[in-house]
């Protein structure tokens, strides 16, 4: 499939790093052909488990290695509009439900974007992830003319449950930025890179393909989540 | 971070007690711990930016070693910490790192409040 040419690109994910691995090729994309992209990153990763043994960073200093890292893989995608929220990584799902709500109309209201990118409630796996999504779907939920939803579905279930995603791109084309978007995150990244090269290197198809499709479900309001909130 | 000696972080949890001190205390198993194994428990706690005020602290045990602070009513205690920092900003930085470098448990402790 083709990336379709859009008015304005949203991204809301929660930690640096998500973008990184199943979207930054469609992110390079979009910026590529012109349409403007922003990314609203929640938190700064503050929670991070990888500090390294022996440790590179300490709770304390991490945000801020974090933010270096964010910074960094914005440049590889050439995105020059990115949003950090201020929200605290692992707290997402007990801010108060409608302050996150508003935060995302509020985004949505100031760029009108065609098509949001976010995380697929239900198959998303870490709370934040599901928190985040939670909040774009009620937002899109509310509006009269909504934009195209794509969701971001990785928990084991999700074949079973959803299917075969509808939406593949395959984006060899950026394959630089993409790679250089995941080595920005390096702190987080560094052993599932190590892992990947080396099987890049024994000509692992399931690999190569993996990092050159990029797969999202466009979100099925007929499925919806919830009946209301 | 340093590994722990017991003798060097002995004197820097004395040096903190009998002080209203901000606490950070947590544990974690990553959130993706159900993810890659399923049905594992995963369970964990997080405090942050608590006063306490410790009359007597310890750090006990080979590495990795137990660090328990006794309070006027009460008690905190951390297991599995292997490294220590008296960071910068003058807070104590106490941390277990896994075999794999993540961070399994933290305990902190300073005179002003921990960033957001």
């Amino acid at each position: 499939m083709t990336i379709q040419q859009e008015r304005h690109v949203l991204v809301v994910f929660p930690h640096p790093d998500d973008e990184a691995f199943g979207v930054s090729g469609t992110i390079t994309t979009h910026i590529q052909q012109g349409t403007p992209v922003t990314y609203a990153c929640l938190t700064l990763g503050e929670m991070g488990r990888n500090l390294g043994n022996p440790p590179f960073a300490t709770r304390e200093s991490l945000p801020a290695v974090r933010k270096k890292e964010l910074l960094a893989s914005a440049e590889a995608m050439g995105l020059t509009d990115l949003r950090m929220m201020g929200l605290r990584d692992k707290t997402i799902e007990f801010e108060d439900d409608e302050k996150m709500v508003r935060m995302m109309t509020d985004l949505i209201e100031e760029l009108n974007p065609s098509k949001i990118i976010t995380f697929y409630p239900g198959f998303a796996v870490h709370p934040d992830h599901e928190a985040t999504a939670r909040a774009v779907v009620r937002a899109v939920r509310r509006m009269k003319d909504r934009p195209t939803l794509h969701g971001v579905a990785f928990a084991n279930d999700t074949l079973e449950k959803l299917g075969n995603p509808d939406v593949v791109y395959n984006i060899s084309d950026v394959r630089t930025q993409k790679m250089n978007s995941m080595k920005a995150h390096i702190s987080q990244t560094a052993w599932m890179l190590e892992e990947m090269e080396h099987k890049l290197q024994q000509g692992d198809t399931e690999t190569e393909n993996w990092l050159m499709q990029e797969r999202f479900y466009n979100y099925r309001w007929d499925e919806d989540f919830e009946k209301s909130f | 971070m340093e590994l722990v000696e017991v003798k060097k972080l002995q004197v820097q949890l004395d040096a903190f007690a009998g002080k209203d001190v901000y606490l950070h205390l947590e544990t974690t198993n990553g959130s993706y711990a159900s993810h890659f194994n399923e049905g594992f428990f995963n369970a964990g706690a997080f405090i942050r930016n608590v006063v306490i005020n410790y009359e007597l602290g310890k750090v006990v045990g080979d590495s990795p070693h137990r660090v328990g602070l006794k309070l006027p009513h009460g008690w905190v205690y951390a297991q599995g910490i292997t490294h220590y920092e008296l960071d910068d900003q003058g807070r104590l930085l106490l941390a277990g790192h896994d075999g794999t470098g993540k961070l399994a448990v933290a305990l902190e402790i300073s005179e002003t409040p921990f960033s957001y």
